[in-house]
């Protein structure tokens, strides 16, 4: 009597088509980013944050823990800050991703990055791309903001130089701007 | 991070029974060699994908379950409660008009857990069935009792954040704080298994203690999945709040957590009362002696000291945690106090 129980690496493949299943190596994929859509080739493995940095060369989004922990990372999906380190870029689907290269209008910089100057919120600046595409996203979300706001905003944020109270006095003043 | 297969079924009935494993099951060995061969359910994946870079988990494959529409909704219950899709976020939840009206202890903890960051893609399901924080079991080099090992390090080791009740042969403490609200709040969990099977149990018993099974904290089974949370209407006199004690304000886990929900006759005495504690104990803990103390009477300052003190009844603490006994009985009591004063 014939054997037909298929070998292990088989029965493998046999059950991955089964779940339409990709991977594990490269496969394609579409990111758009910064209203710019982007065809990529790469492993489900790898990470929003590996795909912007390794693969688009987008090297604004910081890499400090890569476990959500410190919020470096921070990018836009669909206009709500996330972790891009703690996203798999297959995972992002259709979904639109802003990141802090994204943010300006030409030379024109956001209003948040000009208070960031204004105001010296920066030292290092490792942690800075992210703290302001939070700041940003709050300020598109709530221009009247109060000091309990942006520390709930910033609060997922590690500045390791203690810039938080410069960040604070900038988005208060980025706010009173907006308003006027 | 190991390399592994993606799929991303868009309906339910095509995702059920598609895991071969759970995640706790993966993550179970004689050796401390990691299992390869399993396929694993994700939501927003935030603690996977955790589990998978510290090198704790390696599965072959992942099934994707946030392209699946229906488990993201809020909606009203044919029984007047209220049905949240698994997918929900914490985001999602903590802005919700309904659970800020009628589930305040829910919105409280969804609203104030990890970073905004987090809360934007982290599901309730996920939380629900996130693994354990303890640092001896989220470290490759203890082969604890809960991956396989033979022993929890954490009795002779630094368990200053460990369980203080029903710490039998494991003092992990549970990890969700939402746990602790939903306990307090009589939530139940439908899942659903392969071939589009469903059954109902309460959070409560859904959450098993080590004594039960020291490899898992809850009886989710291969190839199931957590696909709604169904909170029952509270009564109309009924208030509750979730209030937490971390070492920062933002972005901790808890060391103390605590959920009181209390049904209580206009300006009368308390008809029934939940205290939930949260971060003390392998699964959310009941404090039944606080409880019992509670209901019937008219409550006020001398009587929420006096529950608040019995909910410490039968508490165990380790080398290192004694300190939050006197937290939790502060929380208790001002939880309890808030909820009877309406703020």
């Amino acid at each position: 009597m014939l054997d037909t129980t298929l070998p292990d690496f088989l029965a493998s493949d046999a059950q991955a088509a089964e779940r339409d299943a990709v991977g594990p190596g490269p496969v394609p994929l579409t990111l758009d980013v910064n209203n710019v859509s982007h065809s990529l080739f790469i492993e489900p493995k790898t990470t929003l944050a590996e795909a912007l940095r390794d693969s688009l060369d987008l090297t604004g989004t910081k890499v400090g823990c890569d476990r959500g922990a410190c919020s470096a990372c921070t990018v836009w999906l669909d206009g709500k800050p996330i972790a891009a380190c703690m996203m798999l870029a297959i995972d992002v689907g259709s979904r639109k991703i802003t990141t802090i290269e994204g943010l300006a209008h030409g030379d024109e910089l956001h209003p948040v990055q000009s208070a960031f100057i204004a105001h010296d919120a920066v030292q290092c600046g490792f942690c800075t791309p992210g703290l302001v595409m939070s700041c940003a996203a709050l300020l598109e979300s709530n221009p009247t903001l109060t000091i309990d706001d942006i520390k709930a905003a910033t609060s997922g944020h590690l500045c390791r130089c203690g810039t938080h109270p410069h960040v604070h006095d900038a988005m208060l003043d980025a706010s009173r701007i907006r308003k006027t | 991070m190991n390399s592994f297969e993606w799929s991303s079924p868009r309906d339910i009935a095509q995702a059920a029974g598609v895991a071969t494993t759970t995640v706790a099951a993966a993550m179970v060995s004689q050796s401390g060699r990691l299992s390869t061969d399993g396929v694993v359910f994700k939501a927003g994946g935030i603690d996977l994908l955790d589990l998978m870079k510290e090198g704790l988990l390696a599965p072959r494959g992942i099934v994707n379950l946030r392209e699946i529409p229906d488990l993201a909704v809020i909606a009203q219950a044919d029984d007047g409660g209220v049905r949240i899709g698994a997918n929900v976020t914490l985001a999602q939840l903590a802005a919700d008009p309904v659970i800020r009206t009628r589930f305040l202890a829910l919105a409280d903890v969804a609203g104030n857990s990890a970073s905004p960051q987090i809360r934007q893609v982290a599901t309730i399901g996920g939380n629900l069935l996130q693994r354990p924080r303890c640092w001896y079991f989220r470290s490759r080099d203890h082969h604890c009792a809960r991956k396989g090992g033979e022993v929890c390090f954490a009795f002779a080791g630094e368990n200053q954040y460990h369980a203080i009740f029903d710490h039998n042969g494991c003092a992990m403490v549970h990890p969700s704080t939402s746990a602790t609200a939903l306990v307090a709040l009589g939530a139940k969990l439908e899942l659903t298994g392969a071939a589009g099977t469903k059954r109902v149990v309460g959070l409560e018993q859904f959450f098993l203690l080590p004594e039960v099974d020291i490899q898992r904290e809850n009886d989710l089974t291969p190839g199931e999945i957590l696909t709604a949370i169904l909170l029952p209407p509270p009564a109309p006199t009924s208030r509750s709040i979730h209030i937490k004690q971390g070492e920062t304000d933002s972005f901790d886990w808890p060391i103390a957590d605590v959920a009181v929900a209390l049904d209580t006759a206009p300006g009368g005495a308390c008809r029934a009362a939940a205290v939930i504690l949260g971060a003390a104990a392998p699964v959310p803990h009941r404090a039944k002696a606080a409880e019992a103390l509670l209901v019937g009477k008219t409550i006020d300052a001398d009587v929420a000291r006096a529950a608040a003190h019995a909910a410490l009844q039968g508490a165990a603490p380790l080398t290192k945690n004694a300190y939050k006994l006197p937290i939790f009985e502060t929380l208790v009591r001002r939880a309890i106090l808030a909820v009877v004063r309406g703020g």
